[in-house]
């Protein structure tokens, strides 16, 4: 794809025109000579335009991220050595994304695939992958990278798995970016593998990744401090998505607003939840942005506990543009709902 | 003096505890935090270790990289000439195990039996298995079909399972993934889609080789558990063989095109056998049919998009010459479809609207005259709850066979769904038959879907 369209860059330059409009003048024994000209040259320019690419694809790594916070994570490791882009949108469900064609067009192109795992992306990713005619980003190969192997995996289910539990994650709970911990993990994880597309860049990515783990290291004390006062302070959230936040914050998820994950909530188990909530004084719903602030609605005016909008990735609010704003937007949000 | 020797010493022994601990505050401080920093670049390499259980775990499951397959050939290539000399080794047990381990157990393996028998009954040697699913199509009707001879439309029992479709999806090596999906109905089994995906074939195409709904239109490419109606259009049972539709054995080549304005424009071709229901019949090598479709599409907002398609089909028809004798006439169908689908990203899972229509002509030589039938479906569904959804379709078709005869018919449809994996749907359907007969009718179905079901493309 990337040749078909260089050749036709080629053919439309100058130089090429103007080497080709005389021939109608010439004599026959010149446009013989001048035959061969055009031969070598035809050869010339398939052969730069078939190199092009290469060269392209050798300054800039073009990656291509199931979800806006992988996105993140590889934009600051990989800097100006890469153009990254996201299929989903923060604001989105990351499960339920529509598989539409022109997602094709940014896989078609991509050397590397970040996808974030644990079977999130499993309802529209494969046939994506399948269709994009891409050979460096199939399941398996080196431009695939599922970076749920770097980060620490929670409630990874011990025994029989069945969907009477609901939608439930048989690897274990795939939005584990949510622990600023495991968001370096991954930097680390892609941060490797980006030296291994491109050796040439190794050291950049390296010293990316350090400054960034650095500024996440502080970041991590502020937001370690700013949270200290709340330990153990009980919420509830709409989905389960927000596992791997409680534990590195020490907050305690007691209930979902779904009954079972991705189940719409019932009557029943919002009067339970109210009725959990009132005992064990809990003051906070937290909902995904994509949910309907229905049921949490009512189930807040129940208890007098807060309902709010929290964003599990980056993207959900438009000034929220990378992983430590991210961060610095919900604990805020937190914050205040505590004080 | 020599009393408060002791003494003195006595004292410096219990000062000299203290003096050290005040100097080795800070020493200690920094301990901790080294001890700290150990225990957290211990954790992250445990999690590191976790994550690595966890792919080779998965990579089991996935394809089989690309050395290993060569080697285990050579290896089967290699052992089938020492089967003569099995007792050799047997009597040398010295020899396999004074090499390493596992060589030893490879060659203990190899010449256990007469095939080599990879994974066992471990619970590991599932982890190889092919995604493997079942769905379950059941369809409940009532009201008076009265349908007339000619029609196309399938008689509906007042109970039937209609179809469990079993599905079998894997990725075969780092080079194909391959899909099947067996249909049992009421009558018998049928390989509904079975084929090989090239997926790293290179200037990006994609080939599929096997039996496949071809990529004629939108509703020929879907089956039966994907449809939002219980029934398929007038149409596609007037004009392109109904349930089964242009469904053949051939392969395919599809490929994306260059163009401008993030404009996605894909072009498929396909050739087949030439035996698809009424539509297509071979008599002989050379009548193969192909299929031909151009697809175009375009995101108007993040919300919505539009989605273009155009459709060639040609094969030989079973048209007979005035003898009785088999033909060689042809049937040339051309097809444009329309999809608009909106979609607000934030409240993707509460509601959406989907537009669709589909128009095919059909040119179908026979004697004494070229029948010259077009027939369309307009259909609109709307989804106003999680679980809810609405639709409408309008009908309206020639038969391919008898172009003078017009059938026409709306439905409409109400769908609940308990969870992703299961669905009921009722759909109330009007048909007025070209005979002046017509028919109210209503259908239930029930859908449900057991293991892992691959998402269907878009």
């Amino acid at each position: 794809m990337q040749m078909m369209a260089a050749s036709t860059r080629c053919s439309r330059t100058p130089q090429g025109l103007k080497l080709f409009s005389p021939l109608a003048n010439y004599g026959a024994a010149q446009s013989r000579a001048l035959s061969k000209q055009c031969v070598l040259l035809i050869i010339a320019l398939v052969f730069t335009c078939l190199l092009q690419p290469q060269f392209a694809a050798a300054k800039k790594l073009n990656v291509v991220t199931a979800t806006t916070d992988m996105a993140a994570l590889a934009q600051e490791v990989g800097g100006d050595r890469i153009s990254v882009d996201a299929i989903a949108k923060g604001y989105q469900d990351p499960h339920f994304v529509e598989a539409k064609p022109s997602f094709l067009l940014k896989l078609r192109q991509a050397d590397l695939l970040i996808v974030v795992g644990l079977q999130l992306e499993i309802g529209w990713l494969p046939p994506l992958v399948t269709q994009s005619g891409n050979p460096r980003v199939q399941v398996g190969a080196a431009g695939y990278l599922d970076a749920s192997q770097f980060a620490e995996i929670l409630e990874i289910p011990q025994g029989v798995v069945t969907r009477a539990m609901g939608d439930v994650h048989p690897l274990g709970n795939p939005h584990y970016w949510l622990d600023p911990d495991n968001g370096r993990r991954v930097a680390k994880g892609i941060a490797g593998k980006l030296a291994e597309l491109d050796p040439g860049d190794s050291s950049y990515f390296q010293e990316r990744f350090q400054d960034f783990d650095k500024r996440l290291t502080a970041a991590e004390q502020k937001w370690d401090a700013e949270m200290a006062p709340y330990k153990g302070r009980k919420v509830v959230t709409y989905h389960n998505s927000f596992t791997n936040f409680a534990k590195h914050f020490h907050l305690d998820v007691m209930g979902y607003v779904e009954p079972r994950p991705g189940i719409p909530p019932t009557p029943s188990h919002t009067l339970d939840l109210i009725g959990q909530m009132k005992r064990e004084n809990c003051k906070l719903v937290l909902v995904e942005p994509y949910f309907d602030l229905k049921t949490p609605n009512s189930i807040g005016s129940a208890t007098g506990a807060k309902v709010l909008v929290y964003l599990p990735s980056v993207g959900g609010e438009k000034q929220v543009t990378n992983y430590f704003e991210l961060f610095d937007y919900d604990i805020d949000l937190i914050k205040k709902a505590f004080q | 003096m020599k009393r408060v020797m002791p003494f003195g010493i006595l004292i410096a022994g219990f000062c000299m505890p203290v003096w050290a601990q005040q100097t080795s505050s800070p020493d200690l401080a920094a301990q901790n935090a080294a001890l700290e920093q150990k225990v957290r670049d211990l954790e992250d390499r445990l999690i590191a270790l976790e994550g690595k259980v966890r792919t080779m775990q998965a990579a089991q499951a996935a394809p089989a990289p690309a050395t290993p397959a060569p080697e285990t050939q050579p290896a089967a290539v290699a052992n089938a000439p020492t089967e003569a000399a099995p007792q050799a080794q047997q009597q040398e047990p010295v020899v396999p195990s004074s090499a390493s381990p596992v060589q030893g157990q490879a060659q203990v393996a190899s010449t256990g039996g007469p095939l080599p028998n990879y994974g066992g009954s471990s619970s590991a040697a599932k982890a190889l298995n092919p995604d493997i699913s079942v769905i379950g199509d059941f369809i409940g009707a009532a009201g008076n079909a009265n349908a007339p001879p000619l029609a196309t439309l399938p008689p509906a029992p007042s109970l039937q399972m209609h179809e469990s479709e079993i599905g079998l999806q894997a990725i075969i090596d780092p080079y194909a993934r391959g899909d099947f999906f067996m249909s049992f109905g009421e009558e018998g089994v049928n390989v509904e889609e079975g084929y090989i995906t090239f997926t790293a074939l290179p200037a990006g195409f994609v080939a599929k080789v096997g039996k496949m709904r071809s990529a004629f239109g939108k509703v020929n490419m879907m089956h039966n558990h994907v449809l939002p109606w219980v029934d398929r259009p007038l149409v596609s049972t007037n004009l392109v063989a109904g349930e089964d539709g242009i469904n053949d054995a051939g392969l395919s080549v599809e490929r994306i095109l260059p163009a401008p304005k993030g404009i996605f424009l894909e072009a498929t071709g396909q050739v087949f056998r030439g035996d698809s229901g009424d539509v297509f019949t071979q008599h002989g090598r050379s009548d193969v049919s192909t299929v031909e479709h151009l697809r175009g599409y375009k995101d108007i907002t993040e919300s919505t998009n539009l989605d273009l398609g155009f459709s060639y089909a040609r094969g030989h028809n079973d048209a007979t010459l005035l003898s009785g004798a088999p033909g060689d006439f042809v049937t040339q169908l051309y097809g444009v479809d329309a999809t608009l689908r909106w979609k607000p990203l934030r409240r993707s899972i509460y509601h959406s609207f989907v537009g669709r229509g589909e128009f095919i002509w059909s040119q179908r030589e026979e004697l004494p005259r070229e029948q010259r039938a077009f027939g369309f479906y307009t259909s609109g569904d709307y989804q106003f709850g999680r679980r809810w959804f609405g639709g409408a379709r309008f009908d309206y078709s020639d038969r391919s066979r008898y172009d003078s005869l017009t059938d026409k018919g709306v439905a409409a449809t109400l769908t609940y769904w308990p969870s992703e994996f299961s669905q009921i749907r009722g759909e109330y359907r009007f048909t007025h038959y070209a005979e002046n007969r017509d028919s109210h009718e209503v259908f239930m179905q029930l859908i449900f879907s057991l293991g892992a079901h691959g998402a269907h493309p878009f």
